[in-house]
């Protein structure tokens, strides 16, 4: 892998977030190659959705800068993020319950919608041709992740593990360049985990992206990672490839203590 | 352009419908067919509430922010077109009166209708921006106020009559109130089918998830507060301009409330049952009216009619409990429902146990007390 010598897609420099006297980052660095899959794992609280919803503007953080593919993000709102080329998942899935899962993937298009008001309005060609691309795109995803033929289904009446899979796709319909995955894995069974694994590959290498997930099943995140960085208070301990972070002390200390 | 070309004959069709009801309601009325003054206005009514319900369902019903100050927009857009008619009416008739007495008025019309919508769409936007930072009730309550609050400096404004009410010359027939009505509706609806729409729904169902896909959610909700202003300005234009008085008690917050209440009975976010809903509560009062009197012990003789509000208020509560997601929840009745069943609109019903937006966002609250994202 000559992941060292590709550019920086996402660069935190001593980020914080502090919640009045709760530190849940503090002054995280981290350094995500283009092009990489990388793994942020830590114990529960550690503080890796936090991590996501400060990358995503979700909050500001209040120390530190964030540089995704070369803008400082610092205090942008979340979609000014997304139309830098961000998009995520999240942990408790949310989905658009009352559509179907069509229609949630097509919502996601909308950054890349060229149709205005007024030609919606009047149904102007453009609008039936935007419609169409969109349509098209959003049915080509759903290919791809086997969840075409529950195109008119409601998107929350899947099966979780499937909706763990939409959502994905749904964050794939921004054609973003970085892509968070918040445990994307979790409450799937083994085959699906497997089928997962590969397909996060998969996308990877056909739509050029830079992957960043945070998991708890190990399987997954040893299967897939390029690096991970392990978290615990906030604070890194750790960064490096799978298997030197299976074996590092530090590492089996935060999981299982002293 | 084979999209116009294909709904040109229902378009004409309409046309030629509205155009035989306007003439059977004049006084010559249609080859001796004719409608009494009642039913017609009945009908105006019923068509002012259907833009009313319509335009209140887009801000509530798709968006899901619970604004209950349509009155106010109604208001604004009725005594700011009126004021140009009384004072500049005239004036505008008499240049242009070669194109004949119905000529010249509708063509007053259309530029009062304009001036509504403006006026109306620019205190939507006044309002809106500061208020769509709230949510839920706080929203709710602020809209209310600032419905009142325009209601109250109409009534103190002694250019547009004050609390003696005001003269407006009556301009609009029935002709222009449908061909409105149905604009306001064929608009709404291509609205909500389009990627802005699907963007304001986004909105409602999950606003921080909406906010990751790239909706700018605070632009969609001022956005669609202030289309919805508009199109309450227009339903004013026409009541002031078909009912030929106007007074602010027209507009107070009971006004606001029976449009809520057309479309929760209706079901929110769902344009035939805003329809339905504008329907049902404009006839209801006068279904009342034929009802006899009935002797209530302890309260005397009752009219059903004066227990119009009573009935409302038991109307809404029963709704609440046994469908709160209105008659149509978010669905939509049309030939679809006809050619093949609605899976997606289905599953949502037995997830959600109940569906409908009130539902929808304790959902979210509860996401964010459980991972505590901030919801902003």
């Amino acid at each position: 892998m000559n992941s060292s010598e590709s550019s920086t897609a996402l660069k935190t420099d001593e980020a914080t977030m502090q919640f009045g006297g709760l530190v849940a980052v503090n002054k995280l660095t981290m350094d995500v190659r283009e092009g990489e899959i990388y793994g942020l794992i830590g114990p529960n609280g550690a503080g890796k959705t936090t991590i996501f919803n400060i990358l995503t503007g979700v909050y500001e953080p209040t120390g530190g800068d964030i540089v995704i593919n070369g803008t400082r993000v610092n205090g942008l709102k979340p979609y000014q993020i997304s139309r830098l080329g961000v998009s995520r998942t999240f942990q408790n899935i949310r989905l658009f319950p009352s559509m179907s899962v069509l229609e949630n993937v097509v919502t996601a298009c909308h950054r890349h919608a060229n149709q205005n008001i007024f030609e919606a309005v009047l149904r102007l060609p453009k609008y039936f041709k935007d419609e169409k691309v969109h349509h098209e795109f959003a049915m080509e995803l759903l290919e791809i992740f086997d969840l075409a033929k529950y195109k008119d289904e409601g998107g929350t009446s899947l099966p979780y593990g499937k909706q763990r899979r939409l959502e994905i796709v749904r964050a794939l319909a921004t054609k973003p360049k970085l892509l968070l995955l918040d445990e994307p894995a979790a409450g799937m069974n083994p085959s699906e985990q497997e089928d997962l694994t590969g397909l996060i590959k998969e996308i990877r290498d056909k739509l050029n992206l830079t992957i960043v997930l945070v998991e708890h099943n190990m399987r997954v995140v040893m299967g897939v990672c390029d690096r991970i960085q392990v978290v615990d208070y906030g604070k890194s301990i750790a960064l490096g490839l799978p298997r030197d972070i299976k074996n590092d002390p530090k590492v089996i200390e935060a999981y299982l203590g002293d | 352009m084979s999209f116009w070309m294909k709904n040109l004959p229902g378009a004409l069709v309409i046309v030629i419908f509205l155009y035989i009801l306007n003439m059977m309601m004049s006084s010559s009325g249609f080859f001796g067919m004719g409608v009494d003054n009642y039913t017609a206005r009945l009908l105006v009514f019923i068509a002012i509430n259907i833009i009313l319900a319509t335009s209140l369902n887009l801000i509530n019903g798709f968006t899901g922010q619970f604004s209950i100050g349509h009155a106010g927009f109604m208001a604004v857009g009725a005594y700011a077109s009126a004021y140009f008619t009384v004072n500049y009416g005239q004036g505008i008739v008499d240049s242009v009166a070669f194109l004949g007495e119905t000529g010249s008025t509708s063509v007053v019309l259309l530029i009062a209708v304009a001036i509504g919508a403006i006026v109306a769409a620019i205190m939507g936007l006044i309002v809106g921006i500061p208020s769509l930072r709230l949510k839920g009730d706080y929203l709710a309550i602020v809209t209310l106020g600032f419905a009142e609050i325009i209601r109250i400096v109409i009534l103190n404004i002694d250019a547009v009559g004050g609390a003696t009410g005001y003269q407006v010359p009556g301009y609009a027939n029935f002709l222009w109130i449908g061909f409105f009505t149905i604009l306001t509706v064929v608009i709404v609806h291509n609205i909500v089918k389009s990627d802005m729409g699907r963007a304001l729904v986004s909105i409602r169902e999950d606003e921080l998830a909406a906010e990751a896909m790239g909706v700018n959610t605070t632009r969609y909700k001022v956005i669609s507060f202030v289309i919805s202003s508009a199109f309450a300005g227009i339903a004013g234009v026409l009541f002031a301009h078909y009912n030929k008085f106007l007074s602010t008690n027209d507009f107070q917050f009971i006004k606001s409330f029976e449009i809520i209440i057309m479309i929760v009975i209706g079901g929110m976010g769902s344009m035939t049952g805003a329809i339905i809903g504008a329907i049902v509560v404009t006839l209801l009062p006068e279904l009342l009216r034929e009802l006899p009197p009935i002797d209530l012990p302890g309260f005397g003789v009752v009219n059903f009619a004066d227990l119009r509000l009573v009935i409302f208020a038991l109307i809404l509560i029963l709704t609440m409990i046994f469908r709160p997601q209105g008659i149509f929840g978010t669905r939509e009745f049309g030939l679809s429902w006809l050619k093949r069943p609605r899976k997606a609109s289905e599953g949502t019903a037995s997830v959600g146990g109940t569906g409908g937006v009130p539902i929808a966002e304790d959902e979210d609250a509860k996401h964010l007390t459980s991972d505590g994202d901030k919801n902003e």
